[in-house]
């Protein structure tokens, strides 16, 4: 017996040999995009999440802030200071710290409709998928009408509703967590149908049959065995949303009906900043712009690259 | 085939039903439709006669069943904001809104489906891996940043093409077209491109996948085996292949592009629907929602339906019935 | 005779970042005017990769590493595209193992037929139309004239087979490589398009490479044999010689490993040169946990009865209208002796795999009972009730690679059943237990800690015997346990079983299409057609006396390997 159990240890010890033969880890470590594409999503996600700390002013405390600063440009055009590295807005806030502390609310407002919309989508794929029938039925009736739909048409929709329904002063101290639901509500389908069309896949395989034949409940079978299969484009599937509900957060805030000025995300940056474009104060729109889009696009890059990774047949 | 149509016909009436119920719940239960149609001085005796007069007090079915009834009409009631009919006001913008659209659509269509097929057939080409990265930062654009820098660049710096609003338009019957005056035409270009960058990426990668899919299949294989020409095996046989399945996601992505007209209306202060839609949003004028919603679905099951009907002239496994 | 396509010393690399695979080695072939070569092997002997290389088809990355292609006294392989692209078709053909998939499903048949004809051959639109009527024709599709203009959709599985084999000749190819040609089609079709084929060529006076893994085929249709192990010819010669008096040990080996159809042996022979499966280590099964029999109820009857099973299947979707019923199992009864391996013979969609998935409680009847020691399975309603008797019965599926849950490692697939009825009384013998399974079934201890994926199909069927083990079964349903794996893999696992039933006294229910497996595996067997039992007889009674009209004509199609040799040696001779 302890023979087999040394075995079984050495077998353990191996698992750097292993991780080193994993073919995700071999295909990340020699793809430069990937690798890039991860330090910067982590480098501004550490940045937004640690903006207290790194940025250089706080542009919310109203005592740092001075008027006399506003619509400074950045350091190396005329009349620009190295204290405000990407230059100031009207009210003299440093942009570089409103962007790191934009991006906070950006990220959070990402990850959590996409947690959110992924949730209800892989809890309604799986039981759509193994149900079938009647259930399966009207399950993917709704998701079908509501795919007919774009995602920011719904969202807008959602938000525009749930104005109406709470009173004003309320609505701006829960903007962040309207919007989560807004844009979760609006991204679920795709999990969904992705994880259905997998679960109807799984469920005819013979490793399914094998659990039933052994007795195991539906609910067992259901989340231990065919919810691990289906799991693999559901990750895909989140990297690019990701980036989406980025970009749409950013595009309800930058319509007026996302997050308040009182607390900018990037969205809220490039509205604000947009009236100044025209007076020639560019950088208080471009700036935040460019955080917007190095973000997305690198969320993008991974999502792209974790598409093929996992998807042998493409390579 | 008659028959398919008349049930995907069926099909469509019950998804607008569902739309209308929402449209309707929104008007009737979003906010008080009373309160905001009268001013702070109405007295209770008014507001309780209106409310009479409104059929407020009828039943959920017949007031659902009143509202389809005025909304196939075209019939939305008074926007809270404007004090005017809501189809006069949708009617008066849609011309802006479509002209803009149906530029955006032709021009992602006309350039996204050649660059798809061109980056599937030469998968490993530099030029392809050049058109690959310029459509992942196509769709990590947000189509208002998009606007913004467009006219930063035409508009502010160098000046060559106006920022906002159509131009000058045309009047034809009820119909106003930016068409056919300089001024309309240049202010078209810039709201169009935002518009059309964003979808035709989105084709672009969507033509590549599906085709790099059929591709791979057995009847490509067996094709190439019997010596066919290159081009017949990508154009005749590959091309038309891939379209099929592509048709239904192309159509709903055309017709986004109403939808995502809203971005760039607000951004080039465009004055079409989708500002309107904006508008009404900010202000919780609820008609005005209501009818939008159901115009977008109403276009939308429209396109569904040409697309089904596409299907049989394209598909022969539709229009042959068994063997 | 002319040696129309020749290999020499082809090598095919397939690069990959663990290092090159070597696909096939050092192949040499001739193929000569008017004959049929059969290339049999195993699955990833290469036989498919020379066909693909000959043809210049070789997917990425793989590529030619040396040696040469000749045909017709030409060498091809090192063409530049375009001028390889003329060839095929033209001079060089290829037919592939699926017809449902091989045909362009948007254009007519006669569109096809027209562009291949004109791409190789300077003829107008008519005269290419005249020549596509006359080949469809040639393979033998009633009413070309009708035919032509319709859409692969509407053939069925034979008859596209016949339409691509028409596509293939258009420019009337001398060499035709015809890649598993039959897999893909029901028996009694396949032997229509080997006759096919076998008549082209004769009529032709073409050469045709056969590509199978099937040794019935090679039988049916070869002139000569070459015969594929791990990317090598090991052995070429006429086919009488090679099924007959074989030279090389793999040969040997493989040929015995086929079940014979016409006598039932103990054991098949022992096969060397397989993939190696763990020793076998032996327990004492009177203390071991496997050997001790629990809280089984003896029964003086039959294990297990059906008795007038039925079961429908409505298909068509709720909102797509157009439902009907097809009844997949029509009033079926029969009885299993306790200790017997009863078998179950049918051709696809007979119904038969249904029945299993009834007894397993998979679906639910909709008449019919089945009384298993003596309870009628379908009036048991309590979880409890009903999971004390599922203990008892196991199944082994049919596609090794799905049937086990590839997401987690092998001890905790085999511990499963133990620790969800509790059979152990603590991890630690659990984890014993699952260590001495897979010793017993041929893996080994070590193989607990691994992914489904590290093993082959073999050694994935075995581990769905430990698990199936792993409950303590009495009763044992096999549902085609062998039929995608390869033949020598197939007489190692059906050993397996029989070892298994005789040391623990199992009952089994043994379902198969392959009439000579069932001849070596079953006590007795029912035979069914549509959801019906055409004939119950004693194994050998019905081998040798079929009862049944229907049985007949199985026992007719079924290979006749042996023979066949015999009467091509006195033709040949």
């Amino acid at each position: 017996m302890s023979e087999v159990e040394s075995a079984i240890d050495a077998d353990l010890i191996g698992w750097r040999a292993r991780l080193a033969d994993n073919d995700l880890f071999h295909a990340f470590i020699h793809s430069p995009t990937a690798i890039v594409s991860t330090i910067v999503t982590l480098l501004i996600c550490l940045g937004a999440l640690f903006a207290p700390w790194v940025a250089p002013h706080d542009p919310f405390d109203l005592a740092s802030v001075d008027l006399m600063d506003s619509l400074l440009p950045p350091p190396w055009m005329d009349g620009g200071s190295f204290s405000f590295l990407l230059g100031t807005d009207d009210q003299g806030r440093d942009v570089f710290s409103a962007i790191l502390y934009g991006s906070r609310i950006s990220i959070l407002v990402g990850f959590l409709s996409v947690i959110f919309a992924a949730a209800i989508g892989v809890v309604v794929g799986l039981v759509a998928g193994y149900a079938g029938g009647l259930v399966d039925a009207i399950l993917m009736r709704i998701a079908d009408v509501q795919l007919s739909f774009p995602a920011i048409l719904i969202a807008l929709l959602i938000d525009g509703v749930l104005r109406g329904i709470l009173p004003r002063g309320d609505y701006d101290q829960i903007a962040v967590y309207v919007l989560v639901l807004s844009i979760g509500l609006s991204f679920w389908v795709q999990y969904a149908r992705t994880v259905r069309s997998s679960v109807m896949i799984e469920r005819t395989k013979e490793y399914v049959q094998a659990s039933q034949v052994i007795g195991l409940p539906t609910r067992t079978i259901l989340f231990r065995h065919i919810m691990p299969n289906v799991l693999g484009p559901v990750l895909v599937i989140a990297t690019i949303q990701l980036a989406l509900a980025i970009i749409t957060e950013a595009t309800l805030s930058f319509l007026g009906v996302g997050v308040p000025p009182t607390s900018p995300s990037l969205g809220t940056l490039i509205r604000v900043g947009n009236d100044y474009l025209f007076s020639g104060e560019w950088w208080i729109t471009i700036f935040p712009g460019l955080a917007l889009v190095i973000l997305v696009l690198a969320i993008n890059l991974l999502g792209d690259w974790l598409r093929d990774a996992l998807n042998p047949r493409l390579r | 085939m008659l028959l398919f149509v008349l049930k995907r016909l069926a099909q469509s009436v019950l998804v607008m039903l569902v739309v209308a119920l929402i449209a309707f719940a929104l008007f009737r239960y979003v906010g008080d439709p009373v309160d905001s149609m009268v001013g702070q001085d109405t007295t209770l005796e008014q507001r309780a006669d209106l409310r009479e007069r409104l059929g407020l007090n009828d039943s959920f079915l017949v007031q659902y069943a009143r509202f389809i009834g005025r909304a196939a009409t075209g019939d939305f009631g008074q926007s809270y904001r404007l004090r005017q009919p809501v189809d006069e006001l949708l009617a008066e913008r849609f011309p802006a809104t479509f002209e803009l659209s149906l530029v955006s659509a032709v021009m992602a269509l006309l350039i996204g489906v050649p660059m798809g097929v061109y980056t599937a057939l030469n998968r490993r080409g530099l030029l392809s891996r050049g058109f690959m990265t310029l459509s992942l930062i196509g769709i990590s654009l947000p189509t208002f940043l998009i606007g913004i820098l467009l006219i930063l660049v035409f508009g502010v710096v160098l000046r060559w093409l106006p920022t906002f609003g159509r131009g000058d338009v045309v009047q034809v019957g009820w119909w106003t077209s930016g068409l056919m005056t300089r001024s309309g035409l240049s202010s078209l270009i810039m709201p169009a491109i935002t518009l059309a960058i964003f979808q035709m990426t989105l084709i672009v990668r969507l033509i590549r996948a599906e085709m790099l899919e059929v591709l791979r299949a057995d009847y490509v294989k067996f094709a190439r085996a019997r010596g066919l020409k290159p081009r017949t095996i990508n154009f005749s046989i590959a091309l038309k292949n891939t379209l099929v399945p592509v048709m239904t996601i192309i159509g709903l992505q055309i017709g986004s592009i109403i939808a995502f007209a809203i971005i760039t209306e607000s951004v080039f202060q465009w004055p079409g629907m989708g500002l309107l839609f904006i508008q009404a949003i900010e202000n919780v004028d609820i008609p005005v929602m209501a009818a939008y919603l159901m115009l977008i679905a109403f276009i939308f099951v429209v396109i569904n339906l040409v697309v089904d009907v596409l299907y049989f002239v394209v598909d022969p496994r539709l229009r042959v019935q068994g063997r | 005779m002319t040696v129309l396509l020749a290999l020499d010393g082809l090598r095919v690399e397939f690069p990959s970042r663990r290092g090159d695979v070597v696909a096939a080695k050092n192949i040499t072939l001739e193929l000569n005017a008017g004959e049929i070569l059969g290339v049999v092997g195993e699955s990833g002997a290469g036989k498919s990769t020379i066909g693909n290389a000959a043809m210049g088809l070789l997917e990425r990355p793989g590529r030619v590493a040396g040696g040469t292609v000749t045909l017709e006294g030409r060498r091809i392989d090192n063409l530049p595209p375009e001028a390889m692209r003329q060839l095929r078709g033209a001079r060089i053909a290829m037919i592939f193992q699926d017809p449902l998939t091989s045909l362009d499903p948007l254009r007519t048949i006669a569109e096809q037929l027209v562009t291949t004809i004109r791409t190789h051959l300077p003829v107008g639109e008519a005269e290419a139309r005249r020549r596509a009527l006359h080949l469809m024709e040639q393979v033998g599709i009633p009413d070309p004239a009708v035919r032509i203009d319709h859409y692969p959709h509407q053939f069925s599985g034979g008859m596209r087979q016949r339409v691509v084999i028409a596509l293939a000749l258009c420019a009337e190819p001398q060499v035709i490589i015809a890649d598993e040609p039959t897999t893909a089609l029901d028996v009694s079709i396949q032997a229509q398009i080997l006759d096919l084929l076998r008549r082209l060529v004769k009529d032709s006076g073409a050469g045709m490479i056969i590509i199978t893994h099937d040794m019935g085929v090679i039988a049916e249709v070869a002139d000569r044999v070459a015969v594929m192990y791990r990317g090598d010819v090991v052995e070429t010669g006429p086919t009488a010689k090679i099924l007959g008096d074989p030279d090389h040990a793999y040969t040997r080996s493989l040929i015995s490993a086929v079940p014979r159809p016409d006598v039932k042996l103990e054991r098949f022979p022992l096969v060397e040169h397989i993939e190696s499966a763990g020793p076998r280590r032996d327990l004492d099964l009177k203390t071991h946990w496997l050997g001790q029999r629990r809280d089984y109820q003896e029964v003086d009857g039959p294990l297990l009865a059906v008795e007038g099973l039925q079961m429908l299947f409505r298909t068509g979707s709720l909102f797509g209208g157009g439902r009907h019923e097809v009844r997949a199992v029509d009033g079926v009864s029969f009885d299993i002796r306790k200790g017997e391996t009863f078998g179950l013979v049918g051709e696809s969609g007979s119904g038969k795999s249904t029945i299993a998935r009834l007894i397993t409680g998979i679906y639910r009847p909709t008449g019919g009972a089945i009384r298993f020691a003596g309870t009628d399975l379908t009036t048991l309603r309590s979880r409890t009730a009903l999971n004390r008797h599922r203990r008892q019965m196991q199944m082994i599926f049919q596609d090794p690679y799905s049937s086990v849950n590839p997401r987690m490692i092998v001890r905790d697939i085999v511990a499963e059943p133990i620790r969800f009825h509790k059979l152990a009384g603590s991890e630690a013998e659990t984890r014993r237990i699952v260590a001495d399974l897979l010793d017993h079934v041929g893996l080994g201890a070590r193989a607990a800690l691994k992914y489904p994926h590290e093993f082959s199909g073999g050694q994935r069927q075995r581990i769905s015997i430990a698990r199936a083990l792993a409950t303590r079964p009495r009763f044992l349903i096999c549902d085609e346990p062998t039929s995608a794996l390869d033949v020598s893999i197939q007489a190692q696992v059906l050993n397996l079983l029989k070892d298994l039933q005789d040391e623990l006294g199992l009952t089994m229910l043994f379902i198969s299409h392959d009439l000579p497996v069932i001849r070596q595996m079953c006590d007795r067997v029912a035979v069914m057609r549509r959801g019906q039992i055409m004939e119950i007889a004693e194994t050998e009674a019905l081998f040798e006396r079929p009862q049944h009209e229907y049985t007949r004509h199985l026992l007719d199609l079924m290979p006749k390997m042996v023979k066949a040799g015999d009467e091509r040696r006195t033709a040949a001779g």
